[in-house]
């Protein structure tokens, strides 16, 4: 049963990654344009970031959630 | 930053200039709507053609909203040659005020979607955990390894539920400072409880926690929540597009003779404004200068222009279709004729105000109902001489399972699905209730100007006159941009027209210009000459009358003609059982023919907006539900009195913040359709309320006699919410309904 003392911190760790990768994920604003971001996968040449020339957006509470 | 030259450019449209806002760096930003933009190559198109411009350092485009934002160097470039630049690459943009879009909304659904992930990754760890003590239950697990694992469930869940459950207890909490009951008190209770007594149950190292119930229950919640938030933020963003469509500028003639826009307002009383020919009014006022035709069918219904000389009073928000006019501004913005209407737009709302949504009427009767049993189950187990933890963990046990989990989803996934197919038909869904009050509706009160109609005057005598006399007619009809004349000119394009010289349009009379064979004259019938009208007056419409060289007078008849599947729809809406009336602002002979040819017995001419609202109260006071359909800023305040209202796409954007639905195109079909879906619509929800009860009805006495244990409880709660999201999609299967037909 020791072998749980490695096997659970592990698989929450794996757990939180993929939290902090969605975190990370909406609020660099991947999900403000899904449609968009569908189709721009068929371009060759230019960026595939989203949005992020809007001012109002990531206020202050942004920061709270990394925690 | 002004722009002149793009407002003369077309002066229908709102200034770009007046919406461009200052970026970081000294830059300026501007939003803009492109409607028409639909593919990837679309998305490239625009955001090349704007990366070619000069100065501009940015421009996305998002293809969900149908928006673009573009950032730039404002000494280098104009925000009108940003629109003129979208034009040359084919697309017709327009300015986009952003303080319209509502930040707070974009920020609520981000939180709604963080707490979402949170719930989601603590739902799945605490599971596999749980999984691990389930299967430890009845095989060999010691109580040091069960402790161990409850410990990591209250690692993982009490902080998820902290912050997850936010969005619940604070709705939960608002509800109850305001003494009402709504769905979300029963959840924050049962959450809370849960989650404390499986702490409590930790510490004391029992058999049982409830940890992975009251984290999934909050993860089932909240995508119900999101969904439901989602349609609706679709339907606003689409709303929002078509608001930028309006004229929100006015062109100010300074002391010194220069002219200047500003937005309306800043509009004020004494101000000189210029009046293009095809531009909107924008204030109240006296015209000073110029003859011309106003269409006013936006404020009286009235299809036909009224003709304005120095001194007429003109209303904001009618549009001047003939020649330019300078006015003066009599009345303040607020209280404009506009204003009034607005005032009259409130009151109306105040008596729809009392409308409560099925859920929170379910959540009514259904949360005391779970309390009550909640409450007896514990005192039952403590009567029956059971360890106050014990009854108390029956008491919880009931509460979870009566959580109306399947029941909050119950509303919000049949919404999300009927509004996502009636998006696909070009209807948006604005309000949330919209449908259920729909679902309701038993009356329909039609205006006529612009929604049964098309709110165009069509030529209906052609066939009568001669084609040498249709041929003059055109040629002059040619040079005005009247309605009439367009209409005129519109009933055969393919003509070859007579060459005319010396042309002279008289404003708010008619045309006179010279042919080969002398001066011919197109107009009303003073200016033709008409002698012998009296008896040639019979038809409803607007008339025109040519007056040949020789000095005969010929009628050419008119009359705004019908959507083009009106009558059908009209059937189609009695044989569903609903009473259709007219009720419109237009005069009485034209209301009376597109009755006739509706077939509508209940009608009524030149009702100004304070009688369409009694008229509309009068049916609400025999018990009827009015579904009103109207376009006019006439009918805005019948369409917020009404139970339910719908508005086209075209129509005056007070009407359509007042209406609940707005469809697009120029057929009445989605009509049909909105109130089909609306019906089964509540047909969907009324079942899923019946599959939550009678899931309640099996899972209830086995929770009240102790036999649930946190898997049963799991299990039975997941599949009553899948099944209830699974009858909701039924809705979206529309080709087996429309085989049917």
């Amino acid at each position: 049963m020791n072998i749980l003392v490695f096997l659970i911190p592990a698989a929450l760790l794996l757990g939180l990654l993929g939290l902090g990768a969605f975190l990370w994920s909406l609020k660099s604003g991947q999900y403000d344009d899904l449609e968009g971001a569908a189709e721009r996968i068929l371009f060759d040449d230019e960026d595939d970031r989203p949005d992020e020339g809007r001012p109002d957006d990531g206020g202050p509470d942004d920061d709270r959630t990394a925690s | 930053m002004n722009d002149t030259a793009a407002t003369t450019l077309d002066p229908a449209r709102p200034d770009p200039g007046l919406f461009v806002r200052e970026a970081p760096g000294g830059h300026a930003r501007l939003d803009l709507v492109v409607q028409d933009m639909h593919c990837a190559g679309c998305l490239r198109k625009v955001e090349r053609g704007l990366h070619e411009l000069p100065g501009v350092e940015y421009a996305r485009a998002n293809l969900s909203t149908k928006r673009v934002a573009v950032r730039w160097d404002p000494e280098k470039l104009k925000a009108g040659a940003i629109v003129a630049r979208l034009a040359e690459v084919g697309f017709a943009a327009v300015p986009f005020d952003s303080r319209l879009a509502s930040a707070l909304d974009d920020n609520e659904m981000k939180s709604l979607l963080r707490a979402m992930g949170v719930a989601g990754f603590a739902a799945a760890n605490v599971m596999l955990v749980s999984v691990s003590v389930w299967s430890g239950l009845v095989t060999d697990m010691d109580e040091t390894t069960r402790a161990f694992f409850h410990w990591v469930s209250a690692l993982i869940a009490l902080p998820a539920v902290a912050y997850a459950g936010q969005p619940f207890f604070r709705s939960a909490l608002k509800a109850l400072k305001s003494r009402t009951m709504n769905m979300d008190v029963p959840i924050a209770l049962a959450v809370i409880l849960a989650t404390a007594m499986s702490l409590v149950q930790t510490i004391v190292n029992a058999r049982h926690v409830y940890f992975d119930a009251s984290v999934t229950l909050l993860f089932f919640l909240l995508i119900g929540r999101y969904l439901d938030m989602q349609a609706r933020a679709r339907a606003c963003s689409a709303a929002q597009n078509l608001l930028g469509l309006r004229a929100t500028a006015a062109t100010v003639i300074g002391p010194d003779g220069m002219q200047r826009s500003v937005a309306v307002e800043n509009v004020e009383p004494g101000m000189r404004l210029a009046i293009a020919a095809g531009a909107r009014i924008p204030a109240d006022g006296e015209i000073l200068t110029g003859i011309s035709d106003v269409d006013t069918s936006l404020v009286t219904g009235e299809s036909l222009p009224e003709p304005v000389k120095p001194g007429s009073a003109v209303y904001a928000g009618t549009l001047n279709i003939g020649a330019p006019l300078t006015m003066r501004v009599t009345k303040r913005d607020d209280d404009s004729l506009l204003a009034e209407i607005v005032r009259l737009m409130e009151s109306a709302e105040q008596g729809r105000a009392r409308y409560v949504r099925i859920a929170d009427r379910a959540a009514r009767f259904y949360s005391p109902a779970v309390h009550v049993m909640a409450f007896s189950t514990m005192i039952l187990w403590f009567w029956l001489g059971a360890h106050w933890e014990t009854a108390l963990t029956h008491a919880i046990a009931v509460l979870i399972i009566t959580c109306p989990c399947a029941l909050g989803l119950a509303v919000p996934v049949v919404q999300v699905v009927a509004t996502g197919r009636l998006i696909g038909q070009g209807v948006f869904v604005k309000s949330a209730d919209a449908l259920e009050r729909l679902a309701q509706a038993d009356t329909i009160v039609f205006d006529k100007t612009g929604t049964l109609t098309l709110g165009r005057p069509q030529l209906v005598n052609g066939a009568e006159i001669a084609p040498g006399d249709f041929a003059h007619a055109v040629a002059l009809a040619r040079l005005s941009r009247h309605p009439l004349a367009r209409a005129l000119a519109e009933a055969d394009t393919a003509i070859a027209t007579p060459k005319a010289t010396d042309a002279a349009e008289v404003p708010g009379m008619g045309l006179e210009a010279r042919f080969e064979s002398g001066t011919v004259r197109l107009g009303n019938a003073d200016f033709a000459g008409v002698r012998d009208r009296a008896d040639k007056t019979q038809h409803a419409g607007p008339e025109l009358w040519l007056r040949r060289a020789s000095g005969e007078t010929i009628c050419l008849r008119f009359a705004d003609t019908l959507r083009p599947d009106a009558r059908e729809t009209i059937e189609a809406l009695r044989q569903r059982g609903f009473a259709v009336e007219l009720l419109s602002g237009d005069r009485e002979p034209a209301v009376r023919a597109a009755a006739e040819a509706l077939g509508i017995a209940e009608w009524r001419a030149a009702a100004r907006p304070a009688e369409k609202i009694a008229r509309l109260e009068e049916l609400a006071r025999e018990g009827r539900k009015v579904l009103m359909v109207g376009d006019g800023l006439n009918d805005a305040p019948a369409l917020r009195a009404a139970h339910v209202s719908i508005s086209p796409a075209d129509a005056a954007d007070v009407s359509q913040t007042a209406a609940d639905f707005i469809f697009q195109g120029a057929r009445l079909a989605p009509l049909v359709e909105t109130v089909d879906v609306a019906m089964k619509s509540r047909r969907l929800v009324f079942q899923n309320f019946g599959l939550a009860l009678a899931y309640n009805a099996v899972a209830v006495p086995l929770a009240v006699a102790g036999f649930v244990t946190p898997l049963i409880a799991a299990i039975a709660m997941s599949s009553s919410s899948i099944t209830v999201i699974a009858n909701a999609m039924r809705l979206s299967r529309r080709n087996a309904a429309a085989a049917n037909r």
